[in-house]
């Protein structure tokens, strides 16, 4: 190949500059850019896998039946049978991955009670609620009703 | 040999077209494979929620297994979840009354008299995980986005914390964690529904006032949710593609 002409030699020197910018900026951008970004969308994909491997505290209805049918029996064809068992006692996650050494604790029936039986306007005129200045006669709810089938037949 | 237009034209089209391809090939180098996982197939679901107001009788169990699940700060102006009450005369439906005692947290105190001519009712809110999320386009790196699945999430280990997206969400469902000055939201309990679980909120609830619905289920009761019901979702005026369904949502709830 001749020697370069004198009035190419700028271009090549502008190509090589060119080059080195271009792979810089390769370069950075691999440095910066998070792995997985752009896998899905402008967002780093490995976040996806990050929130879901958070844990859990509340195991879910299908994990105390596991163990508890006989509350489920008794539930069934009461007004309280589409509770969640963790509407009232608490989140149990650590109780079901270890039965034996976590207790939940008893819920404190009353004050549980009136949170949601508790009368108050905007409540649907449907929903059974009580004044408990007039219901009971300030004892615990559970003397009358049992809160698995909270019907008194 | 002098360059002329046409090797000039040539080199150049050629060069642009190399270092397109080239870089376009690089991205997917760095982008690498898809993680595998197990049970769960991002594309094989589209999670949205259904809340039936008339179910609702504000006992804020949502909002307390929500703070217990998630670990969201106690203090009462840290919600990923509320439950607000409306008070509203029937002909004056623009200016209601809307008030949350710490979001609901331990229920609402009796505030109005029976039979006044005024209408009460309660409204639970959370995150809409809107399509088409204001939120989301306003964030400068990319630390919030829409998952594959329909969840509007955060990616805490990205965010700064420039709160652009807290003033986006029309609906105030963002709030910065004060531990982590990162922002946090409702993230629909990723972490469990994608284990096959409900979220805290809906496994709490003891009206089964809302519930947890894939959209890309053909089984999934919330078809027929939305079918059998007058469905509205929050401010439909912003187009943004809300997936939160209200039964029964009054003119005056903002």
């Amino acid at each position: 190949m001749p020697a370069l002409d004198k009035d190419k030699r700028h271009l090549y020197r502008l190509a090589v500059l060119f080059a080195a910018g271009i792979l810089a900026f390769l370069g950075l951008r691999a440095v910066m850019v998070p792995k997985g970004f752009g896998r899905y969308g402008f967002f780093r994909a490995g976040a996806l896998t990050d929130i879901r491997s958070l844990p859990i505290s509340y195991a879910g209805r299908a994990a105390c039946a596991d163990c508890h049918s006989d509350i489920v029996d008794m539930r069934k064809g009461s007004l309280h049978a589409q509770i969640g068992c963790e509407a009232c006692h608490g989140p149990l996650e650590a109780h079901a991955a270890a039965p034996d050494t976590t207790k939940p604790r008893l819920p404190n029936g009353r004050a549980l009670c009136l949170g949601c039986h508790l009368e108050n306007v905007a409540k649907p005129a449907s929903f059974p609620q009580v004044d408990p200045k007039e219901h009971g006669d300030a004892g615990p709810c559970t003397s009358c009703h049992n809160p698995h089938h909270p019907e008194i037949s | 040999m002098a360059v002329d237009r046409r090797i000039f034209l040539q080199e150049t089209g050629k060069f642009l077209i190399l270092t397109g391809v080239a870089s376009v090939a690089f991205e997917h180098v760095l982008a690498g494979t898809a993680e595998a996982a197990e049970n769960y197939h991002l594309t094989d679901h589209w999670w949205a929620m259904a809340i039936d107001i008339d179910k609702c009788i504000g006992c804020g169990g949502c909002v307390r297994a929500c703070k217990a699940e998630n670990h969201v700060p106690l203090e009462p102006f840290y919600f990923r979840t509320w439950v607000e009450r409306y008070h509203v005369k029937p002909e004056d439906m623009e200016h209601p009354e809307v008030d949350s005692p710490d979001g609901g947290y331990d229920g609402f105190p009796e505030r109005y008299a029976q039979g006044d001519g005024t209408k009460n009712f309660f409204v639970p809110k959370l995150c809409n995980h809107c399509a088409h999320s204001p939120c989301v386009q306003v964030c400068p790196v990319g630390a919030t986005f829409e998952s594959p699945d329909g969840v509007v999430l955060v990616d805490k280990s990205y965010c700064l914390g420039c709160r652009y997206c807290v003033q986006a969400c029309p609906y105030g469902c963002r709030f910065i964690d004060p531990r982590t000055n990162t922002v946090d939201k409702c993230t629909l309990c990723y972490h469990r529904i994608t284990k096959g679980l409900t979220t805290a909120c809906c496994e709490v609830c003891p009206m089964g006032a809302r519930r947890l619905g894939d959209l890309k289920d053909p089984k999934d009761p919330i078809h027929a949710f939305l079918r059998d019901h007058k469905i509205q979702v929050l401010k439909p005026q912003m187009a943004t593609g809300a997936k939160v369904y209200y039964n029964d949502l009054d003119g005056s709830v903002r």
